[in-house]
């Protein structure tokens, strides 16, 4: 079975590392990540993803012009934020994003 | 009209790790259950027991209100911003976590466990740069009336966090009955049991009990035992 691919958007590096390591420690999941948005625009445009995290250092203002872009892309992504920059909330914020696509 | 939801405490998720045993009132690092992920705002609240000299090592947070109440023991603190602190029983400690923070958290003491709430909001501002506050509220009176914690105020009496939120404390006498009014009408209110047993608009409480109210502007409270409730009013959006 393929992995489900999720980027992480994140300016915070070692918080963008750690939710990547989580991510990828499942097996099921593939974490990539993206640091800024350029960057993010850049990664999204070179593979398939699923779901887009919008983790730390990401503003309303940058969220609404990266989903605009995502969208137009992939129009079944699902992006939403990720709070708290561990393991605490991780495994069910993306469990309850991806519930919502069947 | 009033809605209601009850987390009884034995319908809590449990983790156990040995040094740690953690009941979590809505879903937390390996439990999810859609239909327990959050009560409005609050989004943790986690019942942590740890064994003596133990605690969680240095791990990363962002964007989260996170708040610690000590029930018994002492907890260590030390995080990336130079704070390094001890929090005993009679104490609150808030932490915004904005865009990024490093903390560990240990018992302080080598044989004795310690325990506590261990609870997060979701703030309501995103990327703030990250703050620490602690309080003692151990001498105040809290005997039969509301002792207000946290709230969003910087001014207002406990410590303030990044949201529009209230805690309050309350040791409650057996038969004594009172009324929590709430800040604002549009929030619910989260009640937890921390000793005792309680009767909240009609509902029969237990220890360490959960139950959340909307659409109500007071709750009736009714100490059923000699209890410590806290009453968390939190905002349904934000």
């Amino acid at each position: 079975m393929d992995k489900i691919n999720i980027l992480v958007i994140a300016d915070h590096p070692e918080i963008l590392a750690t939710i990547l390591r989580l991510i990828d420690k499942t097996g099921i999941w593939n974490g990539v990540g993206a640091d800024n948005s350029a960057n993010a625009v850049e990664v999204f445009k070179s593979a398939k993803f699923e779901l887009v995290l919008l983790g730390v250092g990401v503003d309303e203002e940058t969220e609404r012009q990266l989903l605009q872009v995502f969208k137009s892309v992939n129009p079944d992504v699902i992006c939403i934020r990720h709070f708290g920059g561990g393991s605490g909330l991780l495994f069910s914020e993306i469990q309850h994003a991806l519930s919502t696509r069947e | 009209m009033e809605q209601t939801i009850l987390h009884k405490a034995d319908t809590r998720f449990s983790a156990d790790h040995g040094w740690l045993k953690s009941a979590q009132t809505f879903s937390f690092h390996g439990h999810y259950d859609p239909d327990r992920l959050q009560f409005g705002a609050l989004r943790v609240l986690n019942d942590d027991t740890v064994n003596g000299g133990k605690g969680f090592g240095e791990h990363p947070h962002d964007n989260m209100e996170i708040i610690s109440i000590p029930l018994e023991g002492t907890l260590e603190h030390q995080d990336s911003m130079g704070n390094s602190a001890l929090i005993r029983p009679g104490e609150i400690q808030v932490m915004s976590a904005g865009t990024g923070i490093y903390h560990t958290e240990f018992n302080k003491d080598k044989d004795e466990p310690v325990t506590f709430l261990q609870i997060w909001l979701y703030p309501n501002v995103l990327n703030v740069v990250p703050r620490y506050d602690q309080q003692n509220f151990g001498e105040k009176d809290k005997q039969n009336k509301f002792l207000q914690i946290l709230s969003p105020n910087q001014e207002d009496e406990g410590v303030w966090i990044y949201q529009n939120a209230w805690f309050h404390i309350a040791d409650l006498d057996k038969d004594f009955e009172t009324e929590y009014v709430l800040k604002n009408s549009e929030n619910g209110v989260y009640l937890f049991v921390m000793e005792g047993d309680i009767e909240a608009n009609g509902q029969v409480l237990n220890k360490r009990d959960g139950y959340g109210i909307w659409h109500s502007p007071n709750i009736k409270i009714t100490a059923k035992s000699n209890s410590k409730v806290l009453v968390m009013e939190v905002p349904e959006k934000w």
